[in-house]
């Protein structure tokens, strides 16, 4: 199995008191978690990067626990090996397009610098065709290439799995349409396994292999109608 | 004229002093009320606020208690180093540095706490360790609103003179910084000296400001980030 989640999490206070209580597990290369806004889903996937801990419950991804409240155990996201990509991208504002990409390679407590050669970098840029904006800095870019940095920053580090937050919901109608397939393009060429967030159900149609369906923070139904083999068929 | 060139010297060297401690403690201070969750935030920063609103002399007169010789750190000092503080251009710097203290720290939490929290975990999920996230992000991110607080305190303790003349007395060419050489200028009548002291401390403090309002946060914000280290 490559995902097995199990959490639970009290989240607010007294009024709007809201209990997150997610089961699920998937073999699916690319699955969904699909509900309305407000249903849990960010949190869920923060839980599962590290980002954020459950009160309860244990997390296995292909066969390492990185979390288990009876255990202890609790990995922390950079153990993980995950990549995240967040809704609104979290592109460091103060690092170039290039110094962004290059984010992690560089582990140590500077930066990689404003001329920083690298050939991964090189390739990644050259992947989500950034070599023009590449010296820009993230708020001059348009969102088709601010979803591509953060794109190509999160996949130089090797993760083992990319999680991402509704990563189309800022975008017009037809830049959506082109970033869904790239993004399908690019996990069948990679082979890369994925999660993703989303209240669209476009999205679903287009990308899932298995999709969750999450609503007031528990899990209502898991299936897998909307694989794209199946809906064009 | 000589006196007046001493005395600037003199006040260099106490606010650089006072403003290097300041930066390292000011940022330290700022950044655990910004993230720390714990009992008593409130009134740790009322505390260290009040050296802004307390009156100098009432602060010279805390300083004098502790650290004159029957006070309880004074006389600690002088058993374990032989350090005695009052009179001394390092009480200058105490005294300078307890004053300008709250213009570092309240710039630098407020700076932590605008630093986009999705940015941080961006980088931990990139692998970098706390340390990493801390001078890779968070401080660069706060470094704008850091400085601007930070050239306020340089500001602060150019000028301070109620608790340093408390603490340090005017002992000229050791602790008789520029305020307070003005101050004995005028009171000896001594007016030509007065006026030159008086232009140049306002030339240094104007400079000063003009440098802090270049850097305060929210004039270049949009603008290109070049200037981001």
């Amino acid at each position: 199995m490559r995902w097995q989640v199990q959490m639970q999490r009290r989240l607010g206070h007294a009024a709007s008191r809201f209990e997150l209580d997610i089961a699920f597990q998937s073999d699916a290369q690319r699955l969904v978690l699909f509900g309305p806004s407000g249903a849990g889903k960010t949190q869920t996937l923060m839980m599962m990067a590290g980002l954020n801990t459950p009160q309860q419950g244990r997390v296995v991804f292909q066969n390492q626990v990185v979390f288990d409240s009876q255990q202890s155990v609790n990995l922390a996201a950079r153990e993980r090996g995950l990549g995240y990509v967040f809704q609104d991208y979290a592109l460091f504002p103060h690092l170039t397009v290039r110094q962004n990409i290059g984010f992690a390679l560089k582990q140590g407590l500077q930066n990689p610098s404003l001329a920083h050669e690298d050939s991964s970098v090189a390739h990644w840029t050259q992947v989500f065709q950034l070599q023009a904006v590449s010296e820009l800095y993230p708020e001059q870019l348009s969102g088709g290439q601010r979803q591509r940095t953060a794109l190509a920053r999160a996949l130089i580090a090797k993760p083992r799995a990319l999680l991402l937050d509704e990563p189309f919901a800022a975008m017009d109608r037809s830049l959506r349409q082109r970033l869904r397939e790239e993004l399908l393009e690019l996990q069948r060429k990679l082979s890369l396994p994925m999660v993703l967030i989303t209240h669209d159900e476009e999205d679903v149609k287009a990308f899932a292999q298995e999709v969750i369906h999450i609503q007031q923070g528990k899990v209502v139904s898991d299936s897998s109608p909307y694989a794209p083999a199946d809906h064009h068929a | 004229m000589e006196t007046a060139w001493v005395a600037l010297a003199l006040t260099l060297k106490v606010a650089g002093w006072a403003t290097a401690i300041n930066l390292v403690l000011g940022v330290a201070v700022g950044f655990a009320l910004s993230r720390g969750r714990f009992m008593g935030r409130g009134v740790i920063d009322a505390l260290l606020t009040l050296p802004m609103v307390l009156p100098p002399t009432v602060l010279g007169y805390y300083l004098l208690v502790m650290l004159g010789r029957h006070g309880a750190v004074g006389q600690w000092l002088k058993e374990q180093f032989g350090i005695q503080l009052i009179f001394t251009w390092q009480g200058a710097v105490i005294a300078a540095s307890i004053v300008a203290f709250p213009l570092v720290f309240k710039a630098a939490r407020a700076a932590f706490e605008n630093v986009e929290p999705t940015l941080e975990q961006a980088a931990r999920v990139l692998g970098l360790s706390e340390l990493a996230v801390f001078f890779r992000v968070t401080l660069p991110l706060a470094w704008r609103g850091i400085m601007s607080g930070t050239l306020l305190a340089f500001a602060r303790a150019t000028g301070e003179f109620g608790a340093t003349l408390m603490v340090a007395g005017s002992i000229a060419g050791q602790t008789q910084t520029l305020s307070i050489a003005v101050y004995e200028a005028v009171q000896a009548g001594q007016d030509q000296t007065a006026h030159f002291l008086v232009l140049v401390t306002s030339v240094s403090c104007l400079a000063i400001l003009l440098s802090a309002g270049y850097l305060a946060p929210g004039r270049v914000a949009g603008q290109n980030q070049r200037g981001w280290p």
